[in-house]
């Protein structure tokens, strides 16, 4: 398909704009000004409905095909989310913030308000604030308050490490470096979860934080937790929850209660929002009562006559993270989803994940490698190693999939297992779909064995083939040049 | 509900397939004393009465505030055809473009945006986008950091004070010293500035236009910097880039900004993206999510995310920034916006804007003991001096429906009396005159 | 001349005070496309097993510790606009530096081709 710069005619132009009301200024200085417009498309609006409508067709996505993409959560997305949110469109964030702006925004403040409580009664937090933009920027925010609370205490110089489990989202590390913590990695025992013994000897007095995803990102609950909480606790090190797999544990398991400190909540993942082709996320942060000292500011208070306003400094906080609130949009359909589900649907979400990803798996097990054969939570990880072995790897299984209109489950994640295949239904997928999948996962499987040399050239039903990937990284083209 | 489809008869298949008796057999690994003690929600409610709720939530709000506030984000038309073509589901249900053959439609998208962004800003690369203006900024000021080795960063205080907090709170924890240079008659101080550039200095972020409204030219300044091996990071407002001199005719190193302006609701404040582009030579500095062009097997054109080791998922601490996912969506609406109003129409609408804020500021000023904190050259927002402090004008004048400005005293010691007014194309005439009524008005009161 | 290996994959052939470093071909195999070569800056001094360099394929990055200690008196810059080299010729034409050695005793720290093949057959 063409470009859209590729489709442009000097001279054509796409919207009309409002005729001006006010004399025309004088020119700028010229050297303010530049020396020619950039070089934006000139098409009609046909030209781009055409053109973006045609590109939108070139992509798998929830409301099109099967996307068990684990670790993701790309569950449906109920209509009604998006119509909620259109409603917020015309509220300027500086409102809030003007002398005696807070009354003008008692709506939407009171509605971060809320579903921070919300939040907080789901996780086991104390308080939760609504700010950070995505979930590794809950991360870094989590961080930077656990930061805070050891440098209120004295001892930041002291506290030089985090740890994390070797399964770990990239995230976590990444995010820990930007506090300036250094990082200790712990292996994954057989049984599927952080070496115990090993993460035994790691503790010590310098560990600032441990942090953790439960279930992890093998699918398996940990039920260590409460020990491993303890020994860091122990050594005055803070529990960092990463909420990525929420989804798992919606009223049956409060990470507040079991002995964390500090959780991001991913809302795009569990809370049902569309992931957009890669954002906007949102990532709330819940904290213990010891770091609300610490949140971010501006912070919404309520009083007690039911007034919201804005706690716009708070000495010895981690300052601002975001521009303004946090991307209100995102939190205005997951506050939607999550009163219109309700608790029991919160609740039916978590089993029915949890169900649809034991299905799969018990269904699969006889085709594919289960490295840590157990009951899964939402998710399951497959390895390809016995068809790898064919010469048939994750990534063919994936284009082969992609074929047949599966978005391919997350490959070669976690890292700790070879040849993974990590796959999530979630909950709003039916049996039927389920079935049909597993079909064809099946099909993959013997197809490996009996045809491995097929998959080379999958898949062959896109609008490309196997993009050369190494030509894209040495060459690094990233625009069109004019 | 739940839009859980399956039924009582499916779920006991399923059950009977996974060889356990109930769904509760599957949270076994649960330990009882771990177990939620509560879960303290309300009942659930259709979709209808879900929306009736939320329209009584938006009621809350006051919907006809006569907007002439920015402070980053602004009140712009958007065509109709931004919200249909990026409420495709196709857009807005797929994720991440993990798999490139089935997400080309994402990717290319990108790879043009990518390129917006670069003619834009005049720089040669362009990320995927980042969450927004603010956290850009100390992704940029981290990137200066990791591209001069050094730990010092000088930021004109006539940057935005919300970017300037955002970097503050990134970099607290790192060996940096950020050195903030107060603002002079609303612009940067170039002799101070002068002053403290050493080769000691990784970056130093301005932004054009600045927080007051200033338009500057940063040229000269790049040359300056340059020679001390430090980078210039200039914060610009994308729609301002319809006429003004861009980053690259500046000679700057790294631009930044958000990119509400482009076709993104204001949505009180988020969300939006924030972009961030850059000289070449900086691309394996770049932090997030970056599309590549390469051919097929068949040599037929297709987009990748490309240099991912830079990324978190496979250098983890060590990656140049923690950033994940992008702002995909509203980076698409800010391409459909730019699409559809097109070369041209970014510079006549940048013309409005101007001249709409020109007839304001002259209405403005002409106001008995109204000044202009300066007469340097403005865009869509200017900085007014009140004969008395700005912060009761302000609220006494949202009380009758108009957000008349900023009031520059809550984020500057010393302009108690400044009013940074922003007026975008969307404000009528008639509009601008019942400000200067209004204003007229409540300072002939007292 | 003898090349000697470190447990993480880099070469070290020495002759006389100089030393010339790469990876194995072991390891280029192993990083797939080598997409991009971050050379160390000449005058750069490091000590045995510091992080010397850094190199990335499509899929992975890894850094690259010094073999012995020195001071990096040549790189080559081939691999700037051509990583790929490494891929070709790991153990050749695909070196990375040139280090001025400080103490030649430091080979005791590594294995030689066959201890080297014999530790891989363990991996």
């Amino acid at each position: 398909m063409q470009l859209i710069y590729e489709k442009s005619i000097p001279g054509r132009s796409g919207v009309k704009l409002p005729a001006s009301d006010v004399p025309t200024a004088g020119a700028l200085p010229s050297a303010l000004l530049r020396k020619e417009s950039a070089g934006l498309p000139e098409i009609s609006e046909l030209d781009a409905v055409r053109h973006f409508t045609n590109l939108s067709r070139r992509n798998f996505s929830v409301d099109t095909n099967f996307y068990p993409l684990g670790s993701c959560t790309m569950k449906y997305n109920a209509k009604v989310l998006e119509n909620s949110a259109a409603l917020f469109a015309p509220f300027h964030p500086m409102t809030a913030l003007l002398p005696g702006g807070e009354e003008f925004c008692q709506g939407t403040m009171g509605m971060l308000h809320e579903l921070g409580g919300i939040l907080a009664e789901i996780t086991g937090m104390d308080e939760v604030t609504t700010q950070p933009l995505a979930g590794a920027h809950g991360e870094m925010t989590g961080v930077l308050l656990i930061a805070a609370y050891h440098a209120a205490k004295g001892n930041r110089a002291k506290k030089r490490y985090v740890v994390v489990p070797d399964s770990s989202h990239g995230t976590n590390p990444a995010s820990a470096a930007i506090a300036g913590y250094e990082i200790i990695t712990i292996p994954t025992a057989p049984y599927g979860d952080m070496d115990l013994e090993l993460f035994k000897k790691a503790m010590n007095d310098e560990v600032a934080a441990v942090m953790m995803t439960c279930p992890n990102t093998l699918g398996l609950f940990n039920p260590h937790i409460k020990e491993i909480a303890d020994i860091a606790h122990s050594h005055d090190a803070l529990m960092y929850y990463d909420g990525a797999n929420l989804n798992a544990i919606m009223g049956k398991v409060k990470p507040g209660d079991v002995g964390f400190d500090v959780i991001h909540v991913n809302l795009h993942k569990t809370f049902g929002t569309p992931h957009g082709g890669g954002g906007p996320g949102s990532g709330p942060v819940g904290v213990k009562k010891a770091l609300i000292p610490f949140l971010p500011t501006p912070r919404i208070v309520k009083s007690d006559n039911g007034k919201l306003s804005l706690q716009t400094s708070n000495k010895g906080n981690i300052g601002r993270t975001a521009n303004f609130f946090g991307n209100f949009g995102v939190m205005a359909k997951a506050y939607a989803y999550i009163i219109m589900l309700g608790k029991e649907g919160l609740i039916q979400v978590s089993e029915q994940a949890v169900l649809n990803a034991n299905y799969i798996k018990a269904k699969l097990k006889d085709w594919y490698d289960l490295p840590y054969d157990m009951t899964c939570m939402h998710e399951c990880v497959f390895s390809a190693s016995k068809q790898a072995a064919q010469g048939v790897h994750a990534i063919d299984i994936a284009k082969f999939l992609i074929d047949r209109g599966y978005h391919p489950p997350t490959v070669y994640f976690p890292m700790i297992v070879k040849e993974a295949i990590m796959i999530e239904p979630t909950e709003t997928e039916s049996k039927a779909t389920m079935d049909a999948f597993i079909e064809v996962m099946i099909e993959a499987a013997r197809q490996a064995e009996s045809d491995p040399g097929s998959f080379a050239a999958m898949p062959v039903t896109m609008p490309v083939t196997r993009l050369d990937e190494t030509k894209a990284a040495r060459e690094q083209n990233v625009c069109c040049l004019e | 509900m739940g839009y859980c489809p399956n039924t009582e008869k499916e779920q006991q298949e399923m059950l009977s397939a996974i060889g356990v008796q109930s769904v509760e057999g599957l949270f076994a690994a649960i330990p009882a004393a771990l177990r939620a003690k509560s879960f303290d929600l309300q009942q659930g409610m259709s979709e209808f009465e879900t929306y009736d709720r939320m329209k009584g939530v938006a009621g809350k709000n006051s919907s006809d505030i006569l907007n002439f506030i920015g402070g980053g984000f602004y009140d712009h038309i958007i065509p109709a055809a931004v919200d249909h073509l990026s409420g495709r589901a196709e857009f807005y249900t797929a994720y991440t473009p993990y798999q490139p053959e089935c997400s080309q439609g994402t990717l290319q998208a990108l790879f043009e945006y990518q390129t917006a962004i670069c003619r834009l800003t005049g720089l040669d690369v362009s990320n995927a986008s980042l969450y927004d203006g603010a956290t850009a900024c100390a992704e940029a000021a981290m990137m200066s950091l990791r591209v001069t080795g050094r730990n010092r960063i000088l930021v004109d205080a006539c940057v935005s004070p919300f970017s300037r907090e955002v970097l503050k709170t990134y970099l607290f924890n790192l060996d940096v010293e950020i050195v903030e240079i107060p603002p002079l008659d609303g612009s940067l101080d170039r002799a101070e500035l002068g002053r403290l550039l050493d080769a000691t200095v990784a970056g130093v972020i301005v932004q054009n236009p600045n927080f007051f409204g200033t338009v500057e030219d940063f040229t000269a300044l790049a040359d300056d910097i340059h020679a001390k091996g430090a980078l210039l990071i200039a914060s610009v407002y994308p729609i301002a880039l319809g006429i003004l001199k861009s980053p690259g005719e500046m000679g700057v190193d790294i631009a930044i900004g958000d990119g509400q302006s482009l076709g993104n609701p204001l949505s009180f404040g988020g969300p939006s993206f924030g972009f961030i582009a850059a000289k070449k030579s900086h691309i394996r500095n770049m932090p997030g999510r970056i599309v590549g062009e390469t051919v097929d097997k068949n040599g037929k054109r297709g987009f990748v995310l490309t240099l991912q080791a830079r990324e978190q998922h496979i250098k983890r601490h060590k990656a140049t920034s923690n950033i994940c996912s992008n702002q995909g969506l509203c980076a698409l609406r800010g391409l459909i916006f730019l699409s559809t109003i097109g070369k041209t129409g970014l510079a006549e609408m940048a013309t409005l804007n101007r001249d709409k804020a020109e007839y304001a500021k002259s209405r403005l000023a002409s106001i008995s003991g109204v000044k202009l904190l300066h007469s340097g050259p403005t865009f869509n927002e200017f900085t007014l001096l009140l004969p008395r402090s700005s912060t009761p004008v302000v609220s006494t004048l949202l009380k009758k429906g108009i957000a008349a400005g900023v009031p520059a005293g809550e984020y500057y010691n010393g302009l108690e009396n400044a009013l940074i007014v922003t007026v975008t194309e969307k404000r009528s005439k008639s509009e601008i005159d019942r400000l200067a009524q209004a204003i007229q008005e409540v300072l002939q009161c007292n | 001349m003898e090349y000697f290996f470190s447990k993480e994959h880099e070469w070290v052939k020495i002759s006389g005070t100089t030393a010339t470093v790469g990876i194995s071909d072991h390891a280029a195999h192993e990083l797939g496309d080598i997409t991009f070569v971050e050379l160390p800056q000449v005058g750069k001094t490091v000590k045995q097993f510091d992080t010397l360099a850094a190199i990335e394929s499509v899929k992975a990055a890894s850094d690259i510790y010094a073999p012995v200690s020195g001071k990096v008196i040549a790189v080559n810059e081939t691999l700037e606009n051509a990583p790929e080299v490494v891929n070709e010729s790991a153990e050749e034409s695909g070196w990375i530096c040139v280090l001025e050695i400080s103490d030649p005793a430091e080979v005791k720290n590594l294995m030689n081709r066959a201890s080297y093949d014999e530790y891989l057959a363990t991996l």
